[in-house]
């Protein structure tokens, strides 16, 4: 890490702490989902943006581990701290399995596959009454009694998201996170230097889902609450939709696009029933004007003008 | 002064003003308008639906020239998108960034309780009028989430099993969606149904939005019973009740409805495929009550259409609340009196013509109509009483201690016990 890059990222963290300050209780509310919705699209981006594999199941990892932690915490009485660890160990096991299935094609095969798994997952919460408490969902205090100020949340958030970003962003540097990126570039090349493909990639897909489990353990607390919509297809593709509007292969970019795409929703749907419309139409416009995303935009004219 | 006791002084400074502007703000706040949150799904699934709850809510407005107490009232429409997370990000906003007194609306269960778990924790009174889930006024009961004129699932298909065994039906099958709001008014039908010596041959759960129902209406055909009771909603009942026709068993099998199986959103599309079909509810727009009548007669001359559920129930709880407030005199700050003075408010000048009040659960105490569905003059089909059950409460006859020891309906537990 560069001074320079040490430099930017403590005056960032350090707007962020001090945001809670500044904007009302409401806005609080929305920089924390922009926070766990940014480490959602990160974590789709280690496999997007560094092995090429667009994932649409990723909603529903986020999603078991938001079950679980409910259904952890409310139903059998666990403290909070011990059902964010299930949480995230039951995320990490959904994506052992789906990564076991899935590593072995590419391309819109995968983006099917996981898409399929996906919705496997959602079929099961939907219909076993019983656990999930079907299209009703399930409800509960998750939040621990410290965390239930919305100030005291974002900040642990924050925290939260800080050291998993870093772990993220140290994963896909390592000697580990490079041959990912080999693979993306050419699997056959990879294969003949002698590497395990698809070990490689598999590991790459349990670690994403552990990401996606810490974001969807967050997100349970956030909202002490969980139904089928959470685990739901379009869960995933908002995350994929943030990881592009940010800039596949950026990283840091999921943050960018969780915010524009959090802020536009609430500022257009103030206004208009119809903010779906509207958040087609950027869609749209950011794929023909802005194809590397938004940071992948900023970082093209930075460096023109630097040249 | 170094620099960390000017951050020190400056901070707070700054709570300072914050902690002084406060009262200020409360002071303020009191003259100015009640603002009412409403949540309605005025796009998804039932976007239908959540247009005529904006209607019945306008349409109470209106009525009452925009003033209750003689404060202006603030209407802030969210739409919640049929989905629950949306609902709890809009009501968060209602709440933490509208400033709204009190939230109304929603119509999914599923949007209902994701709200109600959250202000629980805020203490905003919360208005539910269509929302019918029976545990949030039975065995999960929020204090602040009270069911204005609306209904719990199971209380109204309770006496219309006692009904359906008086006509001498013996054997009876069910058809429902298969989701919480249809497990409960299933099994609201089917306990006191086999408690009266009937049988509940078998029970399809279908998923929502079947668009065919045909491998279900031929095993019902062929199961010999009485009746057969549907619980559908929206574009399902519609199916549903153009394909009973179409495969001949109108006529042959008689079929009883839920509620809104048989609602003026459904039936107002259709034809003489709905006629007969049978339902209890406590609203039934056909009545030949005078206020109910003319409830109908202003909704349609200014909608032209006949009210729904939604309409009437969104009307008659903004009513209800409003006539609490008129007994406050307007002090809607005060959330504790104003929960309580709702909790003990009777309503009067409802469309139903007859006042009603709410049980010891927050749970409104109604008259039940068992209602057919027959033609009008005019060529339009409209829900007709032809039976009342008086003071139905939710419990039906049942002690509520002990009602409430048994499991909720579900699937699995339709009240029925084993043999």
């Amino acid at each position: 890490m560069t001074g320079r890059s040490v430099i930017a990222a403590v005056a960032v963290l350090a707007v962020a702490a001090a945001l809670p300050l500044l904007l009302s209780n409401y806005q609080v509310g929305l920089a924390t989902e922009i926070l766990i919705f940014g480490v959602l699209a990160m974590s789709i981006d280690i496999l997007a943006g560094f092995a090429g594999r667009t994932s649409l199941g990723h909603g529903a990892i986020f999603g078991v581990s938001g079950y679980v932690v409910v259904y952890a915490s409310a139903q059998a009485g666990l403290s909070p701290a011990a059902a964010f660890v299930f949480g995230v160990i039951a995320a990490t096991l959904v994506a052992v399995i789906f990564g076991t299935i899935a590593v072995r094609t590419s391309g819109v095969y995968f983006l099917l596959l996981t898409l399929a798994l996906g919705m496997i997952v959602w079929g099961i919460c939907l219909r076993w009454t019983q656990v999930t408490g079907g299209e009703n969902g399930l409800r509960g205090d998750v939040r621990p009694v410290l965390l239930v100020s919305h100030r005291a949340f974002y900040w642990a958030v924050l925290v939260a998201a800080t050291v998993v970003s870093y772990a993220m962003w140290r994963f896909v540097r390592s000697p580990f996170g490079l041959t990912l990126l080999g693979i993306r570039d050419s699997e056959s090349r990879m294969r003949s230097l002698g590497y395990n493909v698809s070990l490689h990639l598999f590991i790459g897909f349990v670690v994403s889902g552990f990401f996606a489990g810490v974001a969807g353990a967050l997100y349970a607390m956030f909202n002490n609450f969980v139904s089928p919509s959470t685990v739901a297809l379009a869960q995933s593709v908002e995350g994929v939709l943030m990881m592009i509007a940010g800039g596949v292969g950026t990283l840091f970019g999921g943050f960018v696009g969780a915010a524009a795409i959090i802020a536009l929703e609430n500022a257009v749907s103030a206004y208009t029933e119809r903010w779906q419309t509207v958040l087609g139409v950027t869609f749209i416009l950011i794929m023909i004007f802005a194809p590397e995303g938004i940071i992948g935009t900023l970082r093209a004219i930075l460096t023109r003008k630097g040249r | 002064m170094d620099r960390r006791q000017f951050l020190k002084n400056s901070a707070a400074a700054f709570a300072a003003t914050g902690v002084a502007a406060a009262p200020w703000k409360g002071a303020l706040a009191q003259s100015g308008p009640i603002k009412i949150g409403l949540l309605a799904p005025l796009t998804g699934v039932v976007a239908s639906g959540g247009k005529e709850m904006v209607e019945g809510v306008q349409f109470y407005l209106d009525f009452a020239k925009g003033e209750i107490a003689g404060r202006k009232v603030e209407l802030v429409i969210e739409d919640d998108a049929s989905n629950p997370d949306t609902a709890l990000q809009k009501a968060r906003r209602l709440v933490e960034q509208g400033n709204c007194h009190m939230l109304i609306g929603d119509l999914l269960a599923n949007t209902g309780l994701a709200v109600a778990n959250y202000v629980k924790g805020t203490g905003t009174p919360y208005f539910i009028p269509i929302i019918a889930a029976d545990d949030l006024t039975q065995r999960q009961r929020i204090r602040n989430v009270i069911r204005v004129a609306g209904y719990s699932a199971s209380a109204f298909t309770h006496p219309f099993g006692d009904w359906a065994r008086k006509q001498g039906y013996k054997k009876i099958a069910t058809i429902s969606q298969d989701y919480t709001f249809g497990h409960e008014q299933c099994g609201g039908l089917a306990q006191v149904f086999a408690e009266g010596g009937g049988e509940i041959v078998q029970q399809f759960w279908h998923p929502l939005n079947t668009a065919d129902f045909s491998p279900y209406l031929g095993q019902l055909a062929d199961l010999k019973v009485d009746a057969i009771f549907a619980m559908e909603t929206g574009a399902d009942a519609t199916r549903f009740i153009q394909q009973y026709a179409s495969f001949g068993l109108k006529g042959k099998i008689p079929l009883l409805g839920a509620m809104n199986a048989t609602d003026q959103s459904v039936i107002r599309t259709l034809g003489e495929e709905c006629e007969g079909i049978i339902a209890a509810a406590h609203f039934a727009e056909g009545s030949d009550n005078p206020v109910t009548q003319k409830f109908t007669r202003d909704y349609e001359a200014k909608y032209s259409k006949i009210p729904s559920l939604y309409g009437f129930s969104m009307y008659s709880g903004m009513m209800w609340v409003a006539q609490a407030i008129e007994k406050l005199g307007g002090k809607v700050e005060d959330r504790d009196l104003l929960i309580d003075t709702v909790l003990k408010t009777e309503l009067t000048g409802s469309p139903l013509g007859k006042t009603v009040k709410l049980d010891a659960y927050g749970n409104p105490i109604y008259d039940v109509q068992i209602r057919k569905v027959v033609k009008r003059a005019d060529g339009k089909y409209w829900n007709v009483p032809i039976a009342t059950y008086p003071n139905v409460s939710q419990f039906w006859t049942y002690d509520p201690e002990t009602y409430m020891k048994q499991p909720p309906y579900s699937r699995s537990f339709q009240g029925i016990k084993k043999t």
